[in-house]
């Protein structure tokens, strides 16, 4: 592989289930701006980006899709909240080149293709989850990993394992209701 | 944030020889270097991914040892049940520490690395007051302002901040090794001898301020060993002005052995009272072979205790750190 070739390639190794980048075994140069493919909301997406772009700024200012916040941008306040493979992250503390090979949820990827909602989102309506609503995509998003991992067995545990989603409006109760009522199919 | 090229290797060999580097930082699950990058607590010009290592996530037993990969999160560490079992406080540590979707991301390996909430240390560049481990020399504004929520041990007129993670006061008290492997080579050393107090940063001749552990630039953290005491119990206890997600006040982590009613033997760290944990030595030879009861526990902790040099807002924290170790060790025994 020649200098070049590593330059461009963004100095990353990615996962390549598909086999069709060859294994580099020289060391990597690292580069300011790397090769990064990974799927949001089922779509594909190979990009070219400076690698100091975090995931949240990369979802709002590039795709344009703004349902996912930016609250306080430091890992504090959760509105940020994705699921990267499935899992609850803040989308403010990782790079986009951290991405690479994964796939991403957003708001925008929850509801069916007929615009159906997804029960979580349903039952922020049906409880009066959100004031303002600015946390809720975080909120929801988090609700829906926080019932696939099984910690919704009560109020306390909802409470506890939903911490991480900071609300201004104080929708706390309405919230708890909403991912237990989830969480039992009520929707 | 500062411009910074990227890499990620594909071993370790690769990753050893790039973080090697001048210039060279790590990024593991990035929940703390990111907020260092946005607030300039520091500007490298290379980060090194090692994010995907593989084999580096693994939780597991080995030859009389619970083992741990640098790259595990907290929450996979805080629900393996292998974890529960033989160091429960450890499991709890890692439950108590951030959030549900910060703990998904943060690693064991980062976690001990993450630095002070000192508010004044926090702000953003540039800088508008004095800070000695920010800027070497301007001075420490906390040691006689804003400091309720400093050091009560070790600290120094240079600095008073504490070290505030959970999992590392769990790893010190259940006496784990951590494992570093560097271009030299491997080597290991005591959890509760990679972090160094002010005081004792002093003592060899480094700046109190800015030296907090005995890392060198090279060196990267590959894992933890945690050895397996038959019988053992433990229990990790942290006080938070809230009930959850919120940095502690102090914390215990108690790791006791019973015979019968008789303490058998008993190891307990404190934590957020210091810039490392800070194990309660005199508690700890002076208990075995007592009975076990509140009184006698309270009695051998506050010798400990008497040690403490509060500051002028935190004189609340030694009782607040004598009452949380008395409780962790009965939590412990109770569990
Ligand atoms: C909102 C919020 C709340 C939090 N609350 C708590 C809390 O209550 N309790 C608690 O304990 N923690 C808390 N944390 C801290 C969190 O646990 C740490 O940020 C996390 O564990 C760091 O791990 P990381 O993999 O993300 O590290 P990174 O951000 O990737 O790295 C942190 C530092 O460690 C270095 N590093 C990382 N891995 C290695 C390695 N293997 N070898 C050598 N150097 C390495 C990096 O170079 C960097 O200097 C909180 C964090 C946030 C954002
Ligand atoms: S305690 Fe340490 S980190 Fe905080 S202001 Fe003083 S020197 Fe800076
Ligand atoms: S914007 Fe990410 S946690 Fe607040
Ligand atoms: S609904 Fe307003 S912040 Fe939660």
């Amino acid at each position: 592989m020649t200098r070049s070739q590593i330059l461009n390639d963004g100095g990353v190794a990615p996962d390549d289930p598909a086999g069709d980048t060859p294994t580099n075994q020289e060391p990597l140069a690292p580069a300011l701006a790397v090769n990064v493919r990974l799927h949001v909301n089922g779509a594909q997406h190979a990009v070219h980006v400076s690698a100091r772009v975090t995931l949240l700024d990369w979802l709002r200012d590039d795709l344009r899709l703004t349902g996912t916040k930016k609250g306080c941008n430091e890992g504090a306040c959760g509105a940020c909240t994705v699921l990267v493979n499935g899992r609850r992250m803040n989308s403010c503390l990782m790079l986009v080149a951290q991405c690479d090979g994964s796939e991403v949820t957003t708001i925008e990827g929850l509801a069916g293709p007929d615009g159906h909602l997804h029960p979580v989102q349903q039952a922020f309506i049906d409880c009066d989850a959100f004031q303002c609503g600015y946390c809720t995509p975080g909120q929801v998003l988090s609700a829906v990993a926080c019932i696939q991992e099984g910690h919704t067995r009560s109020p306390e545990e909802v409470r506890e394992w939903m911490s991480g989603n900071l609300c201004r409006c104080s929708a706390y109760p309405q919230i708890t209701s909403a991912v237990l009522a989830a969480a039992e199919g009520k929707v | 944030m500062h411009p910074f090229a990227y890499a990620r290797p594909h071993d370790e060999a690769q990753a050893v020889a790039l973080v090697a580097e001048p210039g060279s930082t790590i990024i593991a699950g990035g929940t703390e270097l990111l907020n260092w990058l946005r607030l300039g607590i520091t500007r490298p010009d290379n980060i090194i991914d090692i994010g995907r290592l593989p084999d580096r996530a693994n939780i597991g037993l080995e030859d009389g040892f619970l083992t741990l990969g640098a790259l595990a999160t907290l929450n996979q560490i805080g629900e393996h049940p292998t974890v529960g079992e033989h160091a429960r406080v450890l499991g709890q540590a890692c439950l108590l520490a951030a959030s549900a979707q910060v703990r998904n991301r943060a690693t064991i390996g980062g976690n001990v690395l993450q630095r002070t909430r000192c508010a004044y240390f926090r702000a953003a560049e540039p800088l508008p007051w004095a800070c000695n481990k920010r800027a070497p020399g301007t001075g420490c504004p906390a040691r006689h302002a804003m400091n309720d929520e400093h050091a009560i041990f070790g600290w120094t007129d240079d600095c008073v901040a504490v070290h505030p993670s959970d999992p590392l006061v769990a790893l010190a008290a259940l006496d784990a090794d951590v494992d570093l492997v560097s271009p030299e080579g491997a080597r290991r050393l005591p959890v509760g001898k990679l972090h160094l107090a002010q005081q004792e940063a002093k003592a060899i001749g480094h700046d109190p301020a800015t030296q907090e552990t005995v890392l060198r630039h090279d060196e990267m953290i590959t894992g933890y060993r945690v050895p397996l005491l038959p019988g053992a119990r433990s229990a990790y206890l942290k006080v938070r002005e809230r009930q959850s997600y919120a940095y502690a006040l102090a914390t215990a982590a108690a790791v006791v052995q019973m015979d019968g009613d008789t303490i058998q033997s008993i190891r307990v760290a404190l934590g957020s009272v210091a810039q490392r944990p800070w194990r309660l030595l005199r508690a700890e030879t002076s208990l075995p072979g007592n009975r076990l009861s509140a009184d006698t526990v309270r009695e051998a902790v506050q010798w400990d205790l008497d040690e403490a040099r509060p500051l002028s807002g935190n004189a609340y924290k030694v009782r607040l750190a004598r009452n949380t170790a008395v409780r962790a060790i009965m939590a412990a025994v109770e569990s």
